[in-house]
């Protein structure tokens, strides 16, 4: 029997197998950040251990950093520390490291793409759900905690039980300005929160084919938020054109010793999915979120739903506490919410395609009067990128804030925050309480529409501005 | 890692869904570089408010968290169950778990009990008609048992063999690996040249 593209990658990684037990995956890549990874360091010194392979480990400052006065010492001591320790222990360990002020630094999973480390049919790991940014390459990317961190450190391996395959395929194309994170708000509105659960998902069929790279990572960067362990998307020639050129992608006739390995990288005709999920890509419209976790969506053409609308228990409660939280009364339609803060950036909206799109938007109009519009690019190179096509003076123009690279407001760790009570419009990936600040209200949309909705002041697509 | 055979502590009703990670510790609570001292993060949106379930006696000193589906979902942070283990949780049981968290809690010794949605139904309701009601956690049998008489509650709870065997050994994942060694460097010696490096 024929084998999908997760079980094909999986079998290349299994160092050893043994029934009842997990298999032995060998990584390929290991990302680190410093929020997740001093104790793991910590507990490789107490242990008195190594690291296995620096070379296959890479390092770089995002979660903690300041998007203003990048260059200055960081104000709060506390995230001085944690920054400080990271390099520390990149030092003593030998870890290529890429801090603040380097032309690498940025969103980890913006960097490893951009570095053309990520490649297909690769393990790739971090201390950060978001891993599954990297699937797009046709990679089985995921997140881990820092006990698994410390683990890849010691030993480049991870014990992992086979999760389940899935295949979700989207067929027909995306209508005109919808975009990836839409299909994806719709898919993860579909399954709810948990849908993914168990599973390794391969996003397939014309609408993923038709995406360019940056698109795709957009949809398995969200791959966590419906639950899943991973999701990936078979390489093709759109792939091996992104990577080919980038600093670490192979040369000459590694590139095409490696082509042609990655060009078996498909799931086969007669392989057998353990589930499978269809949707039509040419009916979707603009989505939004109105509640307080990523299954809470709905057309941005729709009004804020009622608890009554929800069939079961849980998610009438569910959306009662959303709807509190929230602030928002039932009925209202979706575009006369009222925005306080739009945020474009983060690891699912923050490459240059992201800023193109939003720039493309913005361009000759201004942001509305009592909005705030932040643009954080996901890493330094994409700052630089924008700001060698003029895109920085279009934001400038338009009265928003251009910053430099880091996950900045995606989850409020440095001083990017939303104030309690404040609604922001946000292109990241995670709507839940607090997410952003305390108290802070998010509703996820596409970049268009976060453009649109820094433009009027209220949750607006493109089609909307005169 | 403390080896974890059976645990009998107050029950703790949290009725919640969805209770992600962000919920359990907010970020702004993650720049410590310890494992200790994340209790002050722990629900910290929901710890000002009086009425919250671990603001009140006597779940305040509770051990056994009884959470609504889809806890722990979201990010990866592994803070989230250092914070639920060093407020002092020793258990959590829901009907369904975020897998990373699921997965952190098996190698820091938490013990992550997934049950059928109504039993956390009638946990709750023996929870709170009862506050108090000690419940005992047997990792052995993968038992439950709550309360005695009417509303009692005695059911079986579900725990992959991998981890369930971990957890009562104690054992250090990293150690058993490290005894793999030989299978790791044969493995290392077959990977194609043209993988990525970054030294
Ligand atoms: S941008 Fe947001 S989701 Fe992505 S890695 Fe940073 S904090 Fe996590």
């Amino acid at each position: 029997m024929g084998r999908t593209l997760a079980e094909k990658v999986w079998d290349e990684h299994v160092v050893r197998t043994v029934p009842g037990e997990p298999d032995l995956l060998f990584i390929d890549l290991h990302l680190i950040h410093e929020v997740t990874s001093p104790q793991a360091f910590d507990g490789l010194r107490l242990a008195g251990r190594t690291v296995r392979r620096p070379d296959l480990t890479l390092a770089t400052e995002d979660h903690n950093v300041p998007t203003l006065d990048w260059d200055k010492p960081i104000a709060d001591p506390v995230s001085r520390t944690q920054v400080e320790t990271l390099r520390r222990n990149a030092e003593e360990f030998g870890v290529r490291l890429h801090p603040l002020g380097d032309l690498d630094q940025g969103i980890v999973h913006v960097v490893g793409p951009q570095l053309g480390l990520t490649q297909p049919g690769m393990t790739i790991v971090c201390g950060d759900s978001h891993t599954s940014t990297h699937g797009a390459f046709g990679a089985i990317a995921f997140g881990i905690g820092t006990s698994e961190v410390e683990h890849v450190l010691a030993t480049q391996t991870l014990p992992q039980a086979k999760p389940k395959t899935m295949a979700v395929t989207i067929e027909g194309s995306l209508p005109d300005g919808v975009t990836a994170k839409d299909l994806v708000l719709n898919l993860i509105a579909h399954t709810g929160t948990g849908g993914g659960q168990g599973y390794i998902v391969e996003y397939r069929g014309q609408a993923v084919e038709e995406l360019s790279m940056e698109s795709r990572m957009t949809i398995c960067n969200m791959s966590i938020e419906w639950g899943a362990k991973a999701g990936l998307i078979a390489p093709d020639q759109t792939t091996f054109d992104y990577i080919k050129g980038r600093p670490e992608a192979p040369q000459g006739a590694a590139w095409d010793a490696a082509v042609e390995h990655w060009k078996s990288l498909r799931t086969d005709d007669d392989a057998i999915f353990d589930k499978e999920i269809v949707l039509d890509a040419s009916t979707m419209t603009p989505f939004v979120t109105w509640g307080t976790n990523p299954g809470q969506g709905v057309p941005l053409g729709a009004s804020v739903p009622a608890p009554s609308d929800f069939e079961d228990e849980q998610d009438r409660v569910a959306c009662e506490k959303a709807l509190a939280y929230m602030g928002l009364e039932a009925g209202t339609p979706m575009r006369e919410v009222k925005v306080d803060t739009v945020f474009v950036g983060s690891c699912t909206n923050g490459r240059i395609e992201d800023l193109r799109l939003a720039a493309q938007v913005i361009e000759g109009r201004k942001v509305a009067a009592d909005t705030r519009l932040l643009v954080v690019p996901g890493s330094v190179r994409v700052r630089l990128q924008a700001e060698e096509e003029g895109l920085d003076v279009i934001f400038k123009e338009a009265g928003a804030e251009w910053r430099g690279a880091g996950c900045s407001m995606c989850l409020g760790m440095n001083p990017d925050t939303l104030t309690p009570g404040e609604r922001s419009a946000s292109t990241s990936n995670r709507n839940f309480e607090g997410r952003q600040g305390k108290g802070g209200r998010t509703h996820l949309v596409s970049v268009p529409v976060a453009a649109a909705t820094a433009v009027r002041g209220t949750l607006s697509s493109p089609a909307d501005l005169d | 890692m403390d080896k974890f055979t059976t645990h009998t502590g107050t029950g703790v009703p949290l009725k919640r869904s969805n209770v992600d990670t962000d919920q359990i510790i907010p970020a702004v609570y993650l720049k410590r570089v310890t494992r200790d001292g994340f209790e002050d993060g722990l629900f910290a949106a929901w710890r000002n408010d009086s009425e919250f379930v671990l603001n009140r006696e006597p779940y305040s000193t509770g051990t056994v968290l009884v959470a609504g589906p889809d806890f722990g979902t979201g990010s990866s942070r592994e803070h989230a169950v250092w914070a639920l283990q060093n407020y002092g949780f020793k258990v959590v049981i829901s009907s369904r778990f975020g897998d990373i968290f699921r997965g952190n809690s098996g190698k820091a010794g938490l013990l992550a009990a997934q049950v059928d949605e109504k039993v956390v139904q009638r946990l709750w309701d023996l929870l709170e008609d009862q506050p108090g009601t000690q419940v005992t956690v047997d990792l052995e049998s993968r038992t439950l048992r709550a309360g005695e008489g009417e509303g009692a509650v005695e059911d079986s709870f579900d725990i992959d063999d991998y981890t369930r065997w971990r957890l009562l050994e104690g054992l250090d994942d990293i150690g058993i690996t490290l005894g793999h060694a030989d299978d790791i460097a044969a493995f290392e010696a077959t990977r194609p040249s043209w993988k990525p490096a970054t030294l």
